[in-house]
């Protein structure tokens, strides 16, 4: 069975949400339903679309948006922060150890071909020494929940997590459309990030940044699927939005073309992917870097959120290693479970994995954003037959696990509250004064009955996520 | 602010005003429809060509009449001119300079982009062209009225005032260009009743036919519809208005940014010419090679703008 966050099997609603079980039953389903029709207007009005690559004509489209709030008790989350905490300080242990001196792997704790063979390591970074000594500026970590105290890590998410825009216009809709439920219950506000955020990038401003740091956000351009967010944060935070074209390095800095000449940059947000970053550097064909970029934050020039190179961290196959990595930076054992991973690669795991595909859930190592991934039991024989022809041409392109009985929370139907699966992506920031975990993050929603898939990109939604204070 | 956010912004205001304008341009189309029969075939030829695109509506269309023009101005996704193809293009300018424009000016930007992407879905009846004109206007105006009310009295706003003021002085002197020859006092039905209604379609082209009664006492003639459209210094779609303020806001731009720029040295004369003239003279000369020189003078500035400031690389 799968586990009900908001009532138990008798019916009665769990402690966290007893108070809006208690809201809602004063409410009649009618005047629900309007408000529903309302968060879709508010979306589009305020635009807040994300584009989709594969649909040219409906190139912007809406993330259904429901509007029973994901609830979690202040208890709930103070454990579950300790465990993110750890990961997290962990992940830019490891990942100043793999650029510097490699330690884990001459202790034996990680196979060397990991790294050696891995697409996503860049060896450009080694012995590099990022702006504040953080890596990972920015983490989304995606859990998922199968019973009352059960959590897994699905993923790290350490590249260049999306979604923070959606957890916070989730919650301005709320309070739009339900004021008199935040004056009911305490709800931790989440309001602070982009401030937060901004903090954290100024305190890891490069050696050359004299005086107030001036940062901007990266953007690939307005047909990135995730555009809304990048203009967001850059709005919020009160900073430019830049796209490669507005950038040259000049004299030693990277620079933006203002209107009255070129200024340097201190620290950059950036939502492209390392590969594009710099066309002298990595892929020489990228339209959306910045030539020699790289060069400049190698000597000091800029500071790169998040730093290039943290994205190996984000390899599904390291991931079945995090254990480890956890126990071997922080000296204890991790709080937060690892979904248990059969490493393609390994002979072994392979033949289980293809004895078992009708119950396990197969993905890409490089992966993400639910693409190319098989869900055993809800696919096809056919589906399974092909996928399995494509496991064996290159087992060492994935890894498995078992399918997890992700709990549901209750969206709203034409026919009244539904169970839909769920999972939780709360985001971390990182600065040389520690990690700041928002008390919120984005709740995912499997919209369709029964599918464990939440991606947006295949028809999930989102919910605004309380985390409760005592 | 980045020289790509003046670009962005600089069009997007630039987009807005001309869509307003193609609005009204159909709307004294419509209206000259409505009150006389002959010579309507020329009526809508001359708004093509106000317009700019006469060629490409040759390619498409062999007739010039009411219902060609409008749907070929108001809705044609492939005629780049059509008020769907630059309110689409202002509302992707809008999204690319996002992070300069308040919430307001987004919003009303974005609500009217899909107001208008269902009112122009498909072809615009008749009985229904008053309604859509007028949310083509509004919509623009609301855009224009929530930046008033909230934008930062910074160099963000002087760019895009400078794209509505380059924009209008063009499209002013075009309504002025087209129709030149209903001014010329050798026209030859002088004053005739189909004179009359001329000179009316031009001021209200320009929105301007209260604004000349209301100053000219209801007298009309050739020679005060073009003074007034090109010398009034109230007028804010006169040339000479125009014209001062984009100078107005150069001036502003070099003082702020403690640099001189060349689209100055540009705006300058064209206003000082502008200040010289008088009516008499321009009939004398020529009201066609007048606006004619006027019209690449004024391009030219929004070039030079665009290379002072670093729109592009």
């Amino acid at each position: 069975m799968f586990f009900n966050e908001l009532q138990s099997d008798d019916g009665k609603a769990r402690e966290p949400y007893e108070d809006y079980v208690k809201w809602m039953k004063s409410r009649n389903l009618d005047s629900l339903r309007d408000k529903s029709q309302e968060a879709d207007e508010f979306f589009r009005r305020t635009g807040i679309t994300f584009n989709v690559y594969s649909e040219e004509k409906a190139d912007e489209r809406l993330i259904p948006f429901d509007q029973v709030p994901r609830i979690i008790s202040a208890k709930e989350w103070a454990r579950l922060s300790k465990g993110i905490e750890q990961r997290v300080v962990a992940l830019n242990a490891f990942l100043h150890d793999i650029y510097h001196d490699q330690e884990i792997l001459k202790a034996g704790r990680l196979p060397q071909s990991l790294i050696a063979n891995n697409e996503a390591f860049l060896p450009q970074m080694m012995g590099v020494e990022p702006g504040g000594g953080v890596y990972t500026h920015i983490v989304g970590v995606d859990l998922v929940r199968t019973g009352k105290d059960e959590f897994y890590v699905l993923e790290d998410n350490a590249r260049t997590p999306s979604g923070v825009s959606y957890m916070l216009e989730n919650r301005e809709t709320m309070l739009h459309m339900f004021p008199e439920l935040f004056s009911n219950i305490n709800v931790a506000s989440i309001s602070d990030y982009p401030r937060n955020l901004r903090r954290s990038l100024s305190q890891c401003a490069p050696p050359a940044c004299k005086g107030q740091p001036v940062i901007a956000v990266l953007t690939p351009g307005i047909h990135n699927s995730a555009y809304y967010e990048h203009a967001f944060l850059a709005d919020q935070m009160g900073v430019e939005l830049v796209e490669g074209h507005d950038l040259r390095v000049v004299d030693g800095r990277v620079t933006m073309r203002t209107t009255r000449g070129y200024t340097p940059i201190d620290v950059i947000y950036r939502r492209v992917d390392d590969d594009y970053l710099d066309p002298l550097n990595f892929n020489p064909e990228s339209m959306l870097g910045v030539p020699g970029i790289f060069d400049i934050y190698r000597a000091g020039g800029i500071t790169i959120a998040n730093a290039p190179g943290t994205g190996i961290s984000d390899d599904k196959a390291l991931y079945s290693y995090m254990p480890d990595i956890v126990e071997f930076y922080t000296g204890s054992s991790p709080l937060l479970n690892n979904v248990p991973t059969w490493r393609c690669s390994e002979p072994d795991s392979l033949a289980y994995v293809l004895d078992n595909l009708e119950e396990l859930v197969v993905k890409e190592v490089h992966g993400s954003g639910g693409y190319g991934m098989l869900v055993g039991p809800a696919a096809s024989a056919k589906e399974i037959a092909a996928f399995r022809d494509k496991l064996k041409a290159k087992p060492e392109g994935y890894i498995a696990q078992p399918t997890l009985a992700l709990s549901t929370v209750p969206i709203l139907t034409e026919a009244g509250l539904a169970p839909r699966h769920v999972d939780l992506r709360p985001f971390v920031l990182v600065s040389p004064n520690g990690v700041d975990i928002t008390p919120g993050g984005l709740t995912r929603v499997a919209m369709k009955e029964g599918s464990l898939v939440v991606n947006s990109s295949q028809g999930g939604g989102t919910k605004d996520t309380w985390i409760l204070e005592d | 602010m980045l020289g790509s956010t003046a670009n962005g912004l600089f069009w997007m205001f630039r987009q807005l005003e001309r869509s307003e304008n193609t609005a009204r341009l159909i709307e004294t189309g419509f209206r000259m429809a409505l009150t006389r029969q002959a010579s309507g075939q020329n009526e809508w030829a001359s708004i093509v060509r106000t317009a700019g695109c006469e060629p490409a509506f040759k390619e498409r269309h062999k007739v010039f009449n009411a219902e060609n023009v409008i749907d070929f101005l108001l809705r044609d996704p492939d005629n780049p001119a059509s008020v769907l193809c630059v309110f689409k293009a202002a509302r992707t300018n809008a999204r690319s300079v996002r992070t300069a424009l308040t919430r307001e000016v987004w919003e009303s930007t974005n609500e009217a982009w899909l107001a208008l992407q269902e009112l122009l879905a498909k072809p615009v009846e008749m009985s229904e062209l008053p309604n859509v004109l007028g949310a083509i206007r509004k919509s623009s105006a609301l855009v224009r009225g929530a930046w008033h009310g909230t934008a930062l009295r910074n160099d963000v706003f002087l760019f895009a005032r400078l794209g509505t003021r380059i924009e209008r002085a063009d499209n002013t002197a075009r309504i002025l260009d087209v129709k030149y020859f209903v001014l010329l006092p050798s026209s030859a039905a002088v004053g005739s009743s189909l004179d009359n209604v001329q000179w009316e379609t031009i001021l209200r082209s320009a929105s301007a036919a209260r604004a000349f009664n209301l100053l000219y006492g209801g007298e009309s003639s050739p020679s005060k519809i073009a003074e007034f459209l090109i010398f009034n210094q109230q007028l804010p779609r006169s040339l000479l208005y125009c014209c001062s303020d984009s100078t107005r806001i150069l001036e502003d731009l070099s003082r702020m940014y403690g640099q001189p720029n060349k689209a100055l040295d540009l705006a300058r004369p064209l206003l000082e010419s502008l200040q010289a003239e008088e009516i008499g003279s321009i009939f004398k000369s020529g009201l066609h090679e007048f606006l004619g020189e006027f019209l690449i003078k004024n391009n030219a500035i929004g070039r030079q703008i665009e290379i002072d400031f670093r729109f592009n690389e």
